[in-house]
């Protein structure tokens, strides 16, 4: 098999389509078909940043279309507005609109949130249908078309490029931002919430922001269809065409651009095939394809569920990976506080899971500078009291002071602010995402620009920066080789070691380790103290739960013992080893 | 408004959402065994309420045929996947399930539809054809897809959906039908008239309500089923078998929404396409009571109906709109009250 380049092709494919409107032979349903495609387009890349990437699967994507469509067609025969001019007031009202929607659906969880997007998409719909200022039923028609310079596009040959031209712009635009800072956060909001919190992401916000772009994108696409089919009547904005977007989104392939253009494509073609052919075949007329589409959708949930574009992608040369991440400006660190201060305050600790008392009355304090060993049989509590620390959990009584003030009750996020990072010991990295991307992930605090200047790139040395930082921690721990790997693919020791990268991404006042040594080998443990012994020699305090006796005592200055849920014992590694009830914990009375 | 009016409305209101209850109550079943959100559920009442309405025209309805067609999918799929059933007494009783009982039903109804015999075969008939439609398309469907997230279950569901109105078109074309009563009486109780087959859909409600509490509280399956909702593997461990249940779980669904067809198709014209809004209020009822309460969703039930019957004397047009919107203060307080893990796939 030759060799050939898939930019090239992508360039020629291209090319051929957008010359196809100036070549008079071309047949007029072509260029209707490829219009299809192109208002479809935007709509299925919002939702595949949504549904794919975001994890939030929405039905509802229709109604906002049918909500930009109708904006402009009031606007423009109502009040005689330029279409043009009502762009922007499409964008905002639609953001507003979906900012009012989004506050309510971003926060249902499971599967009640998309059977919330179907609740409203069918209110809006039957909305759409019964105000009598939106002409109920007959809709609006007499919409003016766009026009350029002038020159009034009514025909499809000449709005074609003004769609793909838009549809172009989406494409860029998602990719900037799945491509950022924002975009790491909006990809950790599938199956990574809980670590993405721990780093400082908002997560809430950031599901809020994608809900709201996927519905920007959608409204322009409304806004465009009104112009080109210069009338609207609700049926387009029903519920079944918000099923057929995530159809589009589904066969394409859930959480690629590529994959929604692909999916945009196919569908609108196949639907016309099918309407064409189907009839003949059952001697009647009737929309049969609804029949097809969903056997396709089941057939591809079975047996593909990420979609064709994975297909098409196996068969094109994998892209060539950058083999070395650009260096950027060190960022600024924060001060630490002078070694000695007490910078942990844990009094009086306590956590009840319905009759279980997991922490019962932990009082411990670990000073600047110190590495801390909280070590205990299984089920001692350990690992609670880490998420109780942290803010993953909210604790029953008692008090967590950092350098004095009071953190207890504080979600994740405000705990990370403070510059508290930590590992999990059910390692949470998104196993898709390359190492280098997880471990930037850490770094999220310390980087500022948001979506619309990710969209621009207009945050580009921030973001190498970023990299940057994150591949200099990834060097640190010893990974320097794995950086554009996918972290999936690692072997569990070495995804706990990136874990710890991610963390000292945070520029952590407090470092907290779960089990970090649990699954290296002796020569990684090895290299594994090191590094924490020249991280304390930085001024950075660890506080770690392990369970490798040689590897604590080794390395820690002092050790606080738990068993079922009380401490029962605190330090230095040589009297502990000595403690008679610590003995009795891991070894069992001599009674 | 006045009294009778009121009254009239809560009796309209009571009877759709008796409907609503029944589609609920299947809901919650489907759900519970096999996470599936059976989006189209309502098209079993749409087909139960079109097949019936065929058979009293003295047509063979499309879905005798569609139930055997999708006999021999699900028959295929198995000998192809399943090698135990490729021999000796299981591929007797897998030939004589999927083929030989659809063949069998649809032989019937092309003999006997001409022959307009009585409301109680006709009725028999339909439910003999809707039945197995549920365990078919578990099988053929979500069998091999019982691993897979709630979320990927429901968007197949959607799939199902799709598939079953065009379907649905094609058998029954695009007119809505109507069958006559099941019983032609009317009561007067002081002002107000009630229908023999408002009594009827009270009446079979009630009795399928307590059937089904009979079933899940007394019989060894019920209690199987209850305990694969609980914890399928765990449930696999003690020997119930998933797939069982969840067949099981969908043939009850299609019976029970055949049944809701059949009680229906007199009251409301029924089209290919009404099954998806009816399904959807029966919807509203089950996720107000959580998706796993069966009293619950009957209450549940009777609110909705009455909401949709006062919304539709107060502001007719925007009916729909209310009773969707309804929904979504409830799904916020659902999802307050029991959050789910928040890294779930």
């Amino acid at each position: 098999m030759t060799r050939f380049c898939p930019r090239a092709l992508a360039a020629g494919l291209a090319l051929a389509v957008l010359t196809l409107p100036l070549i008079p032979a071309t047949p007029e349903y072509w260029i209707t078909v490829l219009n299809d495609i192109g208002l479809a387009a935007p709509v299925v890349i919002g939702l595949m940043v949504l549904t794919g990437v975001g994890g939030i699967t929405s039905f509802g994507q229709a109604a906002f279309c049918g909500f930009g469509a109708y904006t402009t067609a009031l606007l423009t025969t109502a009040h005689g507005i330029s279409p043009w001019a009502t762009l922007p007031v499409v964008i905002v009202l639609t953001a507003a609109a979906a900012v009012a929607i989004g506050l309510m659906t971003v926060r249902l969880s499971g599967h009640y949130l998309p059977l919330g997007t179907m609740a409203w998409a069918i209110s809006l719909y039957y909305l759409f249908g019964t105000l009598e200022m939106l002409g109920q039923h007959d809709g609006i028609s007499g919409i003016p078309p766009l026009s350029v310079a002038g020159h009034p596009l009514y025909d499809g040959r000449s709005v074609f490029y003004v769609i793909w031209g838009f549809v172009a712009l989406a494409t860029i635009a998602t990719e900037n931002l799945l491509d950022s800072r924002v975009g790491r956060a909006i990809r950790a909001l599938k199956g990574g919430a809980v670590a993405a919190r721990a780093f400082g992401v908002n997560t809430e916000r950031a599901k809020l922001a994608v809900f709201v772009y996927a519905a920007v994108l959608a409204g322009i696409s409304g806004w465009l269809y009104a112009h080109v089919q210069r009338a609207v009547t609700p049926t387009p904005f029903g519920l079944n065409a918000g099923i057929e977007y995530l159809l589009m989104a589904v066969i394409g392939g859930a959480g690629q651009v590529w994959g929604a253009i692909l999916g945009a494509g196919l569908v609108p073609i196949l639907k016309d095939w099918l309407q064409i052919v189907l009839p003949k075949l059952f001697h009647r007329t009737g929309d049969y394809d609804t029949i097809v589409f969903g056997t396709i959708l089941v057939l591809l949930l079975q047996f593909s569920r990420d979609g064709l574009w994975v297909q098409v992608r196996r068969l094109l040369p994998a892209p060539g990976r950058t083999a070395t991440v650009a260096d950027g400006p060190a960022l600024p660190r924060r001060t630490l506080p002078p070694r000695g201060r007490p910078l942990l305050d844990v009094a009086s600790l306590q956590k009840v899971f319905g009759g279980l008392v997991a922490v019962r009355d932990v009082s411990f304090t670990v000073a600047a500078g110190e590495i801390v060993g909280l070590i205990g049989p299984n089920g001692a509590g350990k690992s609670t009291t880490f998420n109780l620390i942290t803010g993953v959990l909210r604790r029953s009584s008692g008090t967590v002071r950092l350098l004095g003030e009071p953190i207890e009750g504080k979600d994740s996020r405000l705990i990370a602010e403070l510059g508290v990072a930590r590992s999990f010991q059910h390692v949470k990295l998104l196993p898709e995402m390359s190492v280098l991307d997880n471990v930037a992930l850490g770094a999220h605090l310390r980087g500022g620009a948001g979506m619309v200047r990710a969209m621009l790139r207009a945050e580009r040395a921030e973001e190498r920066a970023l990299k940057a930082e994150a591949a200099r921690q990834l060097r640190r721990c010893g990974l320097g080789d794995c950086l554009h790997q996918p972290a999936g693919t690692l072997a569990l020791g070495q995804s706990r070691v990136v874990e710890i990268a991610r963390a000292l991404c945070l520029d952590p006042l407090l470092l907290l380790l779960d089990e970090p040594a649990a699954g290296l080998r002796h020569g990684e443990k090895r290299v594994l103290a090191e590094l924490l012994d020249q991280l304390r020699a930085e001024g950075t305090t660890i506080l770690l739960v392990e369970h490798d006796m040689d590897f604590v005592m080794g390395l820690v200055d002092r050790l606080v013992v738990m068993d079922f849920g009380s401490k029962i014992a605190e330090g230095g590694p040589a009297a502990i080893r000595k403690d008679p009830t610590v003995l009795e914990a891991y070894l069992g009375g001599i009674e | 408004m006045d009294t009778t009016i009121a009254l009239f409305l809560a009796q309209d209101g009571v009877i759709n959402g008796a409907i609503y209850a029944l589609l609920g109550l299947s809901l919650v079943l489907v759900f519970t065994v096999t996470r599936v959100i059976f989006v189209p559920q309502g098209e079993f009442v749409a087909y139960g309420a079109l097949t019936l309405a065929a058979l009293e025209r003295g047509e063979t309805p499309g879905t005798a045929w569609l139930a055997l067609a999708l006999g021999a999918v699900a028959c295929l799929q198995t000998l192809a996947l399943v090698p135990a059933a490729r021999k000796g007494w299981a591929l007797v009783r897998l030939l004589a399930f999927d083929l030989g009982l659809p063949a069998a039903v649809a032989a019937l109804a092309e003999l006997t539809a001409p022959l307009h015999l009585g409301q109680a075969a006709r009725v028999g008939l339909t439910l003999a054809i809707i039945a197995p439609l549920g365990p078919f398309l578990y099988r053929i469907v979500f069998r091999p897809l019982a691993r897979a997230s709630v979320l990927v279950l429901l968007i197949a569901s959607v799939g199902v959906h799709l598939g079953l109105v065009g379907l649905g078109l094609v058998f029954f074309g695009a007119e809505g039908s109507r069958s006559t009563p099941l019983s032609a009486a009317n009561l007067t109780l002081g002002p107000l008239t009630v229908t023999g087959q408002s009594l009827w859909i009270l009446g079979v409600t009630g009795l399928l309500m307590g059937a089904l509490g009979l079933f899940f509280g007394r019989t060894l399956t019920g209690k199987a089923l209850r305990a694969t909702a609980v914890n399928r593997l765990g449930a696999r461990l003690v020997g119930i078998p998933a797939e069982r249940a969840g067949w099981l779980a969908f043939g009850m669904a299609a019976t029970i929404g055949a049944v809701s067809g059949i009680l229906s198709a007199p009251v409301t014209t029924t089209f290919y396409d009404t099954g998806f809004i009816t399904g959807l209020k029966g919807f509203v009822a089950a996720i107000i009571a959580d998706l796993v309460s069966y009293p619950g969703v009957a209450v549940a039930a009777i609110a909705v109906g009455l909401v949709e019957s006062f919304a539709s004397f107060w502001a007719s047009s925007f009916k729909e709109v209310i009773v969707f919107t309804t929904i979504i203060p409830v799904l916020l307080w659902r999802s307050v009250r029991s959050p789910h893990a928040e890294d779930e796939e």
